[in-house]
């Protein structure tokens, strides 16, 4: 029997990493959106399933939820394919009015149902600890943790097991077809996935941080890494830390522990937008610095060898005509050329500027980089 | 804002100069060049077509003329001006595929919106401006389609309608990018009547072209490029097997010499 | 017949918030859902919450437009970040605006703790900002509202063939020399007060419906602009105005789903039996596009 906050966070943490892995393969099919419309349009599947069951505690409850919400994907996709309108509409129509009748069906108090709308929107991580699952008289511990747990497991086995196809299938639909993995079918896997882990998450941490754990993670992760198993497991870990983070947060200031989550998510999101290494705005910044310079010395050599050995050499070659030509900024042209110097690619004749053998060359393989490019040596 | 503003009436200021000077100019798109050093020169009343390969900036140059993408070097001016200056003369045709079809406008409101530029702020398109859309549209050969809903056309007729909104601009300098890609044979031709009928009355038009076997056919001029560009002038000096291979490949330009 | 309330002044002046609430969504959802941002509008009234929870925290203060004030700073900062987010870095739109839209409502949820231990919570109400309670609207707040509905349909009025042109086609509008950035913000900022205005009656949660929807059903009724923005603004005023009637009529009911149930309604009514576009025909004859409803 742990601490009553250690079992939140343990719940807490194992929705967060178990979100974390189908919200990779949501982000790379450009389908981020979609988990959004299923964590919602879930909520009508709940009421309804409950209607027919009348077991909070029944199975079916969860599997009827985990269908709506992969028939929810099927209508948007099926609202779309009719052409009266398009994808973004299509979304927009179909999960607002599912929720909404969700919602009513709460409000009204079906048959008792024992969800209010703050739960429907935050969750009752809070009282986690209190549902528990026995077993021949035998506490194992809050039932979150296992239904979470068990999510987790599953969506790793599958993961591990067809992680080439789901690979393939993310990066060149067209391809896995070819190479007969049946894209249709992993789709349906995924959204399955997807469902029941949304369904099983919901239940804990409400509808809006179960889209935050399907979001925020995966595409943190995006700005970190460039290859699909880092990306899953630093997926993973930030929705680990997003959960017990905000868990931190929330106790430290007394805040709803949901919305603290969402909003660690939010901080590590932005600090992987401003400082990841090669994606961050800080690098990028630097990038474009160290770009601009060498660009402007690649600029200043194909200039010289487009007017080389023409009438308007004398002018449009000239060390104090050239910035004007170049519209650049004196002190900027002053640096480049300098730099260009040190490189070797040319040398001053006066007043005159001249492209050595190894500004040639390096023109030649930049405008052979470039498309219009000579495949040749120039003889 | 100034542009759309001001009087669109008046014609360019008449002169020698060419309607478009480039000179050394380089457009980046990221850390890709699109443009580099280009130098180039339209001179007014030419109907003429940009070639080159895919990728080559033959669309960024148009937008470049336009103003909307800004050079990292170089000049350009049009009609003697900078490019933002010299929109109020200029009527651009963007390549079809640009544009949603399902937009709920006929015909004549996608024309009309040709006459925008001549109304300026808070004015509605009045009779003149119909009539003129519709002008427009015969010479287009699409009168009898202008209350027709745009997602109802075919490829050829969604082109036309395009035409027909810069012919309502009454513009100097027509900017049209692709015209011709997807249409049929019919309209082809009834848009090479049209571009000839705004050569004749001295407009200068640019056509981004893709089809090599018909530039000496339509068009007076041609500019080779492929991201610099490789040669530009009157199609019977310039349109050679020589040039052709420098832009396209096997053998480059300027390095060779 | 036992509809009483319908002469009722305080029915009568929530009927007439919510009907103005519905026109101003569905108009500006005209341009949204044509300009493919329907969703948005969604992030957009998610990310309202915050600036709610903010406004009152700093000022103690609950009349609406300045809570309304904050809930439009913080949205118009929350499509700012979506637009920021993907142009600088490799995140899709989809993605950026579902973080944008959680991660912002997650702060909203986490400030709305600290508010709520404010003795003035409990008047405040800030919970109706949720999932809507037009109920509680006052003879001012419609007052207000009525005011910031005119001026929006004024100035979509005096820019009307700016803003059709720059939903039809941007590069040719910015090529004509309009000056598509100012016309995109001051767009975007309609949009924006167009969902501050939706909140008190349908909530954060569910004000993109109101957006969304009956512009969806107009589109499938007509194929001119003129008419669209017209019938969209009409449709979402009948689902204010049925989905307040509804919820007072059954009572216990949050405002926001009935009336976002009313617009999806209609959509669903429209997207079936609309003549030409209505699905329900095309079923009926596969091969025969022509086949159509009395007008076709």
């Amino acid at each position: 029997m742990l601490a009553p906050q250690v079992e939140i966070m343990l719940v807490a943490a194992l929705a967060g990493a178990a979100c974390a892995l189908p919200g990779v393969f949501l982000f790379l099919r450009r389908m981020s959106l979609v988990g959004d419309a299923i964590s919602h349009a879930i909520l009508f599947g709940i009421v309804a399933a409950f209607l027919i069951v009348r077991d909070l505690r029944s199975p079916w409850l969860m599997i009827g939820a985990a269908g709506t919400g992969v028939l929810t994907a099927v209508a948007v996709d099926a609202l779309r394919r009719t052409g009266r309108v398009k994808e973004d509409a299509a979304l927009g129509l179909v999960f607002p009015a599912l929720f909404s009748l969700g919602v009513v069906g709460i409000a009204r108090g079906v048959g008792n149902i024992h969800l209010d709308l703050d739960a429907v929107l935050l969750g009752e991580l809070a009282f986690a600890p209190f549902d528990r699952l026995t077993w021949g008289g035998w506490d194992l511990g809050p039932r979150g943790a296992w239904v979470m747990g068990g999510l987790l497991l599953l969506n790793l086995v599958l993961i591990l097991a067809f992680y080439k196809e789901f690979m393939l299938s993310a990066f060149d639909p067209d391809l896995a077809t070819i190479f007969g993995f049946q894209p249709a079918v992993l789709h349906n896997v995924l959204m399955g996935m997807t469902a029941l882990t949304v369904v099983a998450a919901f239940d804990v941490v409400g509808v809006v941080l179960v889209v935050a754990m399907l979001v925020v993670p995966a595409a943190t992760a995006a700005l970190l890494t460039d290859r699909l198993a880092p990306m899953l497991g630093l997926s993973v870990l930030l929705g680990l830390l997003m959960a017990l983070g905000g868990y931190g947060l929330a106790y430290a200031l007394d805040l709803s522990i949901a919305g603290s989550m969402a909003t660690v998510g939010g901080i590590l999101f932005a600090l992987a937008f401003l400082g990841a290494p090669a994606h961050g705005l800080i690098a990028q910044a630097r990038q474009a610095a160290r770009q601009r310079e060498r660009l402007a010395q690649q600029m200043l050599v194909i200039h010289l060898l487009s007017h080389e050995g023409t009438e308007a050499e004398r002018e449009e070659n000239c060390i104090r005509t050239l910035p004007a030509h170049l519209r650049w900024d004196p002190a900027f042209a002053e640096r480049v050329i300098v730099r260009a110097e040190r490189a070797g690619w040319v040398v001053r004749e006066g007043d005159l500027l001249r492209v050595t053998e190894a500004g040639r060359q390096a023109a030649q393989e930049i405008l052979g980089a470039n498309g219009g490019a000579p495949s040749h040596p120039p003889s | 804002m100034a542009t759309f503003l001001s009087a669109r009436h008046e014609p360019p200021a008449p002169g020698d100069g060419p309607v478009i000077k480039v000179t050394d100019l380089t457009v980046m798109y990221g850390d890709r060049p699109v443009l580099w050093d280009v130098d180039w020169e339209v001179p007014a009343g030419v109907l003429m077509a940009v070639v080159g390969p895919n990728g080559a900036g033959k669309t960024t140059m148009l937008r470049t003329i336009l103003g909307l993408v800004r050079p990292v070097a170089g000049s350009i001016t049009v009609f003697g001006r900078p490019p933002a200056e010299a929109r109020r003369w200029i009527a651009y045709v963007p390549q079809r595929t640009a544009v949603d079809w399902d937009f709920p406008a006929t015909v004549l409101d996608v024309v009309l919106m040709g006459r925008y530029s001549h109304l300026g702020w808070v004015r509605r398109p009045g009779a003149q401006d119909r009539e003129r859309a519709l002008e427009a549209l015969a010479q287009v050969g699409m009168v009898h389609l202008a209350h027709r809903q745009i997602g109802q056309l075919s490829v050829g007729q969604q082109q036309r309608v395009f035409v027909a909104r810069a012919l309502a601009q009454d513009a100097w300098l027509y900017l049209m990018d692709e015209p011709f890609a997807g249409v049929d044979a019919t309209t082809e031709q009834a848009l090479i009547e049209v571009l000839r009928g705004l050569k004749a009355a001295g407009r200068t038009v640019i056509v981004v072209h893709h089809d090599l076997q018909t530039v000496p056919l339509y068009f007076d001029w041609v500019t080779l490029l492929n991201v610099r560009c490789v040669a530009w002038g009157p199609v019977t000096t310039v349109f050679t097997a020589d040039y052709l291979r420098q832009t396209y490949g096997e053998r480059a330009g300027i390095l060779s010499g | 017949m036992g509809f009483v309330f319908l002469m009722d002044p305080t029915f009568r002046l929530v009927a007439t918030g919510s009907a103005l609430i519905g026109a101003v969504g569905g108009v500006l959802g005209t341009f949204a859902l044509l300009r493919r941002q329907s969703l948005l509008g969604d992030a957009m009234s998610h990310a309202a919450l915050p600036g709610i929870v903010l406004a009152f925290l700093l000022t103690g203060s609950r009349d609406l437009p300045l809570l309304l004030v904050g809930a439009s700073l913080s949205a118009w900062l929350g499509a700012l970040l979506v637009v920021l987010i993907t142009h600088r870095s490799r995140i899709r739109p989809d993605a950026a605006l579902g973080l944008v839209l959680s991660v912002f409502f997650g702060i909203g949820m986490a400030l709305l703790t600290v508010a709520q231990r404010r003795p003035t919570a409990a008047q405040a109400g800030l919970e109706r900002f949720l999932f809507g309670q037009a109920a509680l609207m006052l003879p001012q707040d419609v007052e207000w509202i009525a005011r910031t509905a005119a001026l929006i349909f004024l100035l979509i009025f005096l820019f009307w063939k700016e803003f059709k042109v720059l939903a039809f086609d941007p590069a040719f509008a910015a090529a004509m020399g309009l000056p598509v950035m100012a016309l995109d913000i001051l767009l975007t900022t309609l949009t924006v007060l167009a969902i501050a205005l939706g909140l008190q009656a349908v909530g954060v949660v569910l004000t993109s419906a109101v957006l969304v929807a009956p512009a969806a059903a107009a589109r499938q009724w007509t194929n001119r602009l003129e008419r669209m923005v017209v019938l969209a603004g009409g449709f979402g005023a009948l689902a204010g105005v049925l989905g307040t009637l509804l919820s007072t009529w059954i009572g216990r009911l949050p405002t926001g789903p009935v009336i976002a149930l009313c617009a999806s309604g209609i959509a669903l009514f429209s997207l079936l039996f609309a003549p030409r576009r209505g699905l329900a025909w095309t079923v009926k004859s596969p091969g025969g596009k022509r086949r159509a409803g009395p007008s076709g």
